[in-house]
């Protein structure tokens, strides 16, 4: 092992830049796929006919497989039925389908734990159905969702390691080239990119857990 | 509760603005590069596009050493294959930086010039009756044979060495797995994304040897001291430059420019450059 | 129209992959459920060191990517001269990763026993191994199943893993096909499908575990 050849100014500077597009990809995908998931989730409880039941089945259907290989097929088999992305947008359309589903489901389940009564209550004020969705379900809904959310964000982030697969220069892909030069850099540079994912994700889950403690 | 509720929107409000933002700019994006590729496809002429656009699109590797390897230092990328893609780009329009490199590994730079993405592939492509079917190839630019790379104390000096139960690594899409299993059908082969893993994977004793022509193998070996390229090749590999099938301007204008650095010695200067001795006729 | 040609040709290699994608699958959950009820009982056991440990693996593992983890099996280990093949790398990674998730679903299960049944069956003249054995865990046991259920088609979805460093699963086979016949769209089509012959009966199976452990509260 070599922590002083592997922790060189240069290794460091090329994991940050790797880092750095880890977060970009997961940022965007974060926010893209929670505006999705929750338009998917409404969608399936107010259950407007068809859409809902087409969404029903994509839903399952993509939650059911593995992300990696839907990686692969926004890179390598749209672009066969001419739809091409490059690497990064391959990598975030293929995180945003998926997550969005996952993220659906959240919401649609954070939306069916709320009570009915107050569906009732707020229709018999007066309020439209839709009115009684945005003002009164929606947000305590989402108040509800926080911490699943949470977590589903933290497996995104940790799953845009996967675009590995299609060489994304993400902070997994450029480990990967430094532990190419030296095998006794491998293990050094696995505990730093472990620690450098760790803190991210630590960090979001403690945030989670004090709004959920908030929430209290 | 009402406070909190406010707060609340002015929340999702920045999120969906934050998001439309997001939306808007990738897909402006997308528009400007996918309008330029879809032209380029619809157009019969690439040669024609290339001089519109002002600049070469060529795919090439970004982790073989001495061929197409991305300096994590400088993020530059540089290799023999570089070199003449260089030159290309300075004969069809002038000046040796109006190009852009884009990675390809063996199994998706087919896939990448048939969608119009790149205009050509420079990236130790063999010339196979295979491809042929896929791809237009220009004249032969490099020859290479397969061999193996194994350790330095390693016992195998030929693949007649290779035993039953032995792994061999190579890359997925690559010609080079069939060619191991016909040369010793009896060992296991694993085959990896590209080159970088399959090295990496042997490095970690994941395999007794790896196999691939022996001037990608130079290049490992070069990386890491510890390792050795046999001398014998079992199979001949001539590479070529790839364009898209029915790409006659374009195939002419490479053909005569691998003539031309041929004849003026500048072939023989990047062969020198990186191989590190004279190109064998 | 899907070229079923391909699946008809290469059937022995998809096949070789999901054969190689169940037995992952099954032997990375067995792995995983032990390493995970010995971490569970790390948490929630009346020992201060333990806790530290059990929540030092549950928070590390479930807080980096699980293609580190399956690196560090498959280049990590091998570096300082422990060696596995690359089926075994993988399946080692995702025990590991899963059993972080299934120690949290566990004691969760259990931390959903009232803290009374606990406290009564002490009083009673239990000793606390006893009280876990014979009121805790059963009754925990049935809130677990699910969360359970949804691990395990995790795991069959991270399984994919392997495809990555050439674990000759589903992924590999499948990845390996397109390359050689150059065709990618129908040959993941394909893919999916075997995955989806794996998940969904599985999904469908937690769904109606979920529905009756709610009518039954």
């Amino acid at each position: 092992m070599d922590f002083a050849g592997a922790y060189a100014p240069a290794h460091l500077k090329f994991l940050l830049q790797g880092f750095l597009v880890t977060l970009e990809v997961a940022f965007i995908s974060i926010v893209l796929s929670f505006v999705f998931g929750i338009i998917i989730g409404v969608i399936r409880y107010t259950k407007i006919p068809v859409l809902s039941q087409l969404l029903a089945v994509l839903v399952e259907t993509i939650r059911n497989l593995p992300l990696l290989l839907i990686i692969f097929f926004t890179y390598f088999a749209l672009p066969e039925v001419g739809l091409k992305l490059d690497k990064l947008y391959a990598a975030i359309s293929a995180l945003v389908i998926f997550e969005s589903a996952m993220l659906s489901e959240i919401v649609r389940s954070g939306l069916q734990s709320i009570d009915k009564g107050q569906i009732e209550a707020a229709r018999s004020s007066g309020l439209t159905y839709g009115q009684t969705l945005w003002y009164i379900i929606l947000p305590q809904a989402l108040r509800r969702m926080v911490p699943p959310i949470v977590s589903q964000f933290i497996s995104l982030l940790k799953d845009t390691s996967l675009a590995i697969v299609i060489s994304l220069p993400e902070l997994m892909n450029h480990a990967q080239i430094i532990n190419g030069r030296n095998v006794n850099f491998v293990i050094p540079i696995f505990i730093l990119v472990a620690f450098m994912y760790f803190i991210v994700n630590y960090s979001l889950s403690l945030v989670s857990r004090r709004l959920e403690y908030r929430q209290r | 509760m009402k406070k909190k509720t406010w707060k609340w929107w002015i929340a999702v409000a920045l999120t969906a603005l934050l998001s439309a933002v997001a939306l808007t700019g990738c897909s402006t994006t997308d528009k400007g590069e996918g309008g330029t590729s879809s032209e380029k496809t619809e157009a019969a002429n690439t040669l024609e596009k290339i001089k519109q656009r002002g600049k070469l699109v060529v795919g090439v590797k970004y982790d073989l050493n001495l061929f197409g390897l991305k300096n994590p230092e400088t993020g530059k990328v540089e290799g023999f294959d570089i070199d003449i893609a260089k030159g290309l780009a300075k004969k069809i329009l002038g000046d040796e930086n109006k190009i852009e490199l884009k990675e390809v590994t063996s199994k998706t730079r087919i896939p990448m010039l048939n969608n119009g993405e790149i205009d050509a592939i420079i990236a130790t492509m063999t010339i196979t009756e295979e491809r042929k079917k896929e791809v237009d190839f220009s004249d032969v630019y490099f020859m290479a044979g397969q061999s193996l790379l194994v350790k330095k104390d390693s016992p195998i000096n030929s693949v007649k060495d290779l035993k039953k139960g032995m792994t061999v690594l190579t890359a997925k899409g690559s010609t080079s797995a069939e060619n191991i299993r016909k040369a010793a059908p009896q060992v296991n082969v694993l085959e990896f994304e590209n080159y970088a893993e399959a090295f990496t994977a042997l490095k970690a004793g994941q395999g007794d040897a790896l196999t691939t022509d022996n001037a990608l193998l130079w290049g490992m070996a070069k990386q890491d001291p510890n390792y050795r390229v046999l001398d014998e090749t079992f199979t001949e590999e001539p590479y070529g430059i790839a364009v898209r099938k029915g790409d006659k301007e374009l195939l002419q204008v490479i053909n005569e420019y691998l003539k031309e650095i041929k004849e003026n010695g500048e072939y023989d200067k990047i062969y020198e450059k990186w191989i590190g001795k004279k190109p064998q006729q | 129209m899907l070229r079923f040609s391909i699946l008809v040709e290469h059937w022995d290699l998809y096949m070789q992959g999901f054969g190689h994608t169940i037995k992952a699958s099954v032997l990375a959950l067995i792995g995983s459920l032990a390493l995970g009820t010995i971490i569970a009982i790390f948490r929630i056991a009346p020992i201060r060191p333990l806790n530290w440990v059990g929540t030092a693996y549950v928070e590390f593992i479930r807080n980096i990517p699980l293609v580190l983890i399956v690196f560090v099996f498959f280049m990590g280990l091998p570096a300082v001269g422990i060696r596995f093949d690359s089926f075994t790398a993988g399946t080692l990674g995702l025990m590991v990763y899963t059993a972080a998730f299934i120690a949290e679903a566990i004691r969760s299960g259990i931390q959903a026993v009232p803290k009374g049944q606990m406290e009564a069956a002490r009083s009673s003249g239990l000793t606390y191994l006893q009280a876990m054995r014979y009121v805790i865990l059963p009754q925990a046991v049935k809130i677990v199943i699910p969360p359970l259920g949804n691990q395990f088609i995790n795991l069959v979805k991270n399984s994919s893993v392997l495809g990555v460093i050439a674990g000759l699963d589903l992924m590999y086979y499948g990845d390996l096909i397109s390359s050689k016949t150059f065709v990618t769209f129908d040959v993941y089509i394909f893919v999916a499908l075997f995955y989806l012959v794996l998940t969904i009966p599985l999904s469908l199976g937690v769904g109606y575990l979920e529905r009756r452990l709610l009518k039954a509260r």
